[in-house]
């Protein structure tokens, strides 16, 4: 019972990662079609401020409390950055983005390891995220972990509440829908586009002031979680978060699972296995927008 | 289209005036070109390079050259049939594993084990999964047949379901980090991180010796050559052109009454089996497998060189590789950071700006039209010479 416990725990930490990663994939993937592989590197800038914050501000808590819009605000600039210079150009061309954002990635990670160096950075948690909490029945779960399900869960409540109620929101529900029929009733789309690209980001940074918390941090730490996060969003389905929030903890419980069944190696290619296995039955994803389109 | 004798003499073809040049047929002046480009590059290969080149600089054109292999396969998917595959270095490793335990173990000797079983795994016999790699008759069909099954068992469950786009290219991507995270964690029986290193033999020559390299290295430019010919006929072939059709109008294929699923399968299969081909050869040449030859980097490296040569033409890729693998000695010995910036930005722009590799700079000068750009719908590499093509009746 209590091993169950905790690799449901770990399955479900590990699941709020993905999801705060993939929450901002699925956000440019689903209305701009855009694959950005950029994201990861968004994440590592987002991990660095929290580690550039803690150099000046003394108070671990402080300094984490901070770095959270600190990091939105830093990781949105540079996805606005790229959308701008780059992404734009490439709309037609989805394939391409994922190629172009991948040289950009190169770039990132070359300029993190001049500007921090290669080796690994360590940042202090706050003292209130180091312990334990135990649970009735000898079950424990530790702080950091469940800060980080709180923030994922938050993340969300957060976006679905602003693409429902707000102007903006509608906007973004409707160039998602129907990109065209938006544009010609006087949604101002690549505007839209540019707001969607630095909430996208922003969520990335996030999620690098949450991955702070769990371990080092490095110039490539955005490559090994970046695939993952892709995996979500595609077997998700596009357009909508619930595939997404729903997917991302199914695979982590399964990657928890695999892993303690077997070893972290075989528990990866099951993974693997089983979202093949699951797009054999729906090709298109969890859930997916209707539309007419054929393929 | 046909030769019928028109009904109507009003609309008679005028016969063409005397002395004017028949357009291209088929087969004519174009292969013409081919035979001349093979054997230059015959010539290249196989005359210059080894007169001009030191030993060291021939094995590393070896190594190139074993890329440029990974190259044409991918020209054949993604340029040809708009398949971006991200995970090239799974068949590349397949092939290159298969390869290793064939040497690694003929090595060791009869009954023997290589040397980092007893040292990581602790075992006292071979595992059941290496012991047909003994034999040369299951090895080197293996370097191939392997790759060509893995991409056969994914591209048929993909393909069929319309899994396709970026949802391929990701798919294809995780297939990599898969394979690289189960030979890193089954240390005992792959040599993990390190992979499968020292190789002293191939067939019965010692690698060490620099005669053998040379020859390493005319294997692989003739191997080289062979597909490039392989990959000329298939593009040129019917099938060939059903290809690029599914690339620029799946459904219409569809429409028309063919499976686009096979025919995708058939070029993904294809180019899998040239990059295993190529990894079997990159062992002798280099003497190392291992994950970090394979993983994820690699594997969009290997699309890198593609991208910037031209995806959609024959030498581009092939070009492309070598120029990019080379320009990555030349520059990462000196300025490793610098190397790394430069690798992105060429990419960048490249891919943003130039989609038709630097091919189309050179039929960009040759013709106005040439540097149309891919993804706009008008796009197609063989329109020219379709729209040249004298419609010949078939029986």
């Amino acid at each position: 019972m209590t091993v169950l416990f905790g690799q449901l725990f770990t399955g479900i930490s590990i699941g709020a990662v993905l999801l705060l990663i993939a929450l901002g994939l699925a956000l440019t993937f689903g209305q701009m079609n855009v694959i950005n592989m950029a994201h990861g590197e968004f994440i590592m800038a987002g991990a660095y401020t929290t580690y550039v914050l803690q150099q000046s501000i003394t108070g671990a808590g402080m300094s984490l409390l901070i770095a959270l819009p600190v990091a939105f605000v830093v990781a949105g600039a540079m996805g606005v950055l790229l959308e701008i210079l780059l992404i734009r150009r490439l709309y037609a061309r989805p394939l391409d983005t994922l190629l172009v954002t991948w040289g950009v990635s190169l770039m990132l990670q070359q300029l993190a390891r001049d500007v921090f160096g290669s080796p690994n950075v360590q940042t202090r948690a706050p003292e209130l995220l180091t312990g334990n909490v135990a649970l009735p029945g000898g079950l424990t779960v530790a702080n950091n972990r469940l800060f980080i399900l709180a923030l994922a869960l938050a993340a969300v409540a957060a976006l679905t509440l602003a693409l429902r109620l707000t102007p903006l929101g509608r906007r973004i529900r409707a160039v998602v829908q129907n990109r065209d029929l938006a544009a010609v009733s006087g949604i101002p789309t690549a505007r839209v586009d540019r707001t969607t690209f630095f909430i996208g980001s922003g969520l990335a940074g996030l999620a690098g002031v949450a991955l702070t918390l769990l371990g080092p941090i490095g110039p490539t730490m955005g490559t090994n979680l970046i695939i993952d996060a892709f995996l979500v969003v595609v077997v998700g389905g596009i357009g909508q978060l619930k595939g997404t929030v729903i997917v991302a903890f199914a695979l982590g419980v399964l990657q928890a699972t695999g892993e303690y069944l077997t070893t972290l190696s075989v528990a990866k290619v099951i993974v693997f296995v089983a979202i093949v296995a699951f797009l054999q039955w729906r090709p298109q994803g969890l859930f997916t927008l209707r539309t007419r389109s054929l393929a | 289209m046909t030769a019928v004798t028109p009904a109507r003499p009003d609309t008679a073809v005028q016969p063409a005036p005397a002395g004017a040049v028949p357009p291209n047929p088929p087969g004519g002046r174009s292969r013409l070109r081919a035979v001349a480009g093979f054997a230059f590059g015959a010539a290249l290969l196989f005359a210059v390079a080894p007169l001009v080149l030191s030993d060291f600089r021939l094995s590393l054109l070896a190594k190139y050259l074993c890329v440029a292999m990974v190259a044409v396969g991918i020209g054949i998917a993604w340029g040809r049939g708009g398949m971006l595959t991200l995970g090239q270095g799974v068949f590349f490793g397949l092939g290159g594993y298969a390869m290793a335990m064939h040497l690694k173990l003929a090595d060791a000797g009869p009954g023997g084990m290589p040397d980092f079983m007893q040292l990581y795994g602790q075992l006292d016999e071979l595992p059941v999964w290496w012991r047909p790699f003994a034999s040369p008759w299951f090895a080197l069909p293996a370097t191939v047949l392997l790759p060509m099954a893995v991409a056969f068992g994914l591209g048929s469950l993909v393909f069929r379901r319309r899994v396709r786009g970026a949802y391929f290219a990701i798919l294809s991507q995780a297939l990599a980090a898969a394979m690289v995270i189960l030979l890193i964690g089954q240390q005992g029986t792959t040599g993990g991180t390190n992979g499968l290193t020292d190789i002293e033999g191939f067939f019965g020559y010692d690698l060490d010796d620099p005669v053998n390299q040379r020859m390493v290295y005319f294997i692989i430019a003739g191997v080289l050559l062979a597909l490039l010919a392989l990959a000329r006929q298939l593009i040129h072939s019917r099938y060939g052109e059903l290809l690029v059709a599914v690339r620029d109008g799946e459904e219409r294929v569809r429409f028309l009454g063919y499976d686009p699923a096979s025919v995708k399968l058939v070029a993904y299969v294809v180019a899998a089996g040239m990059a295993g081909l190529a990894g079997a050869l990159f062992v002798p040449a280099v003497g190392i497998i291992s994950p970090a030859l394979i993983g994820i980097v690699p594997s969009i490296e290997f699309v890198i060189g593609v991208a910037v040569g031209g995806r959609a033409t024959l030498l581009g890729p092939v070009l492309g590789a070598v120029a990019v693998a080379w320009a990555r000695t030349a520059l990462s010995e000196r300025f490793p950071g610098t190397w790394t910036y430069l690798q992105g930005l060429l990419f960048v722009v490249v891919v943003a700006f130039l989609p038709g590799g630097l091919a189309s700079l050179w039929a960009l000068a040759r013709r106005r039209d040439g540097g149309a750009l891919p993804g706009r719908r008008t796009w197609s590499p063989l329109r020219r010479r379709r729209a040249e093509r004298t419609e010949v009746p078939v029986a």
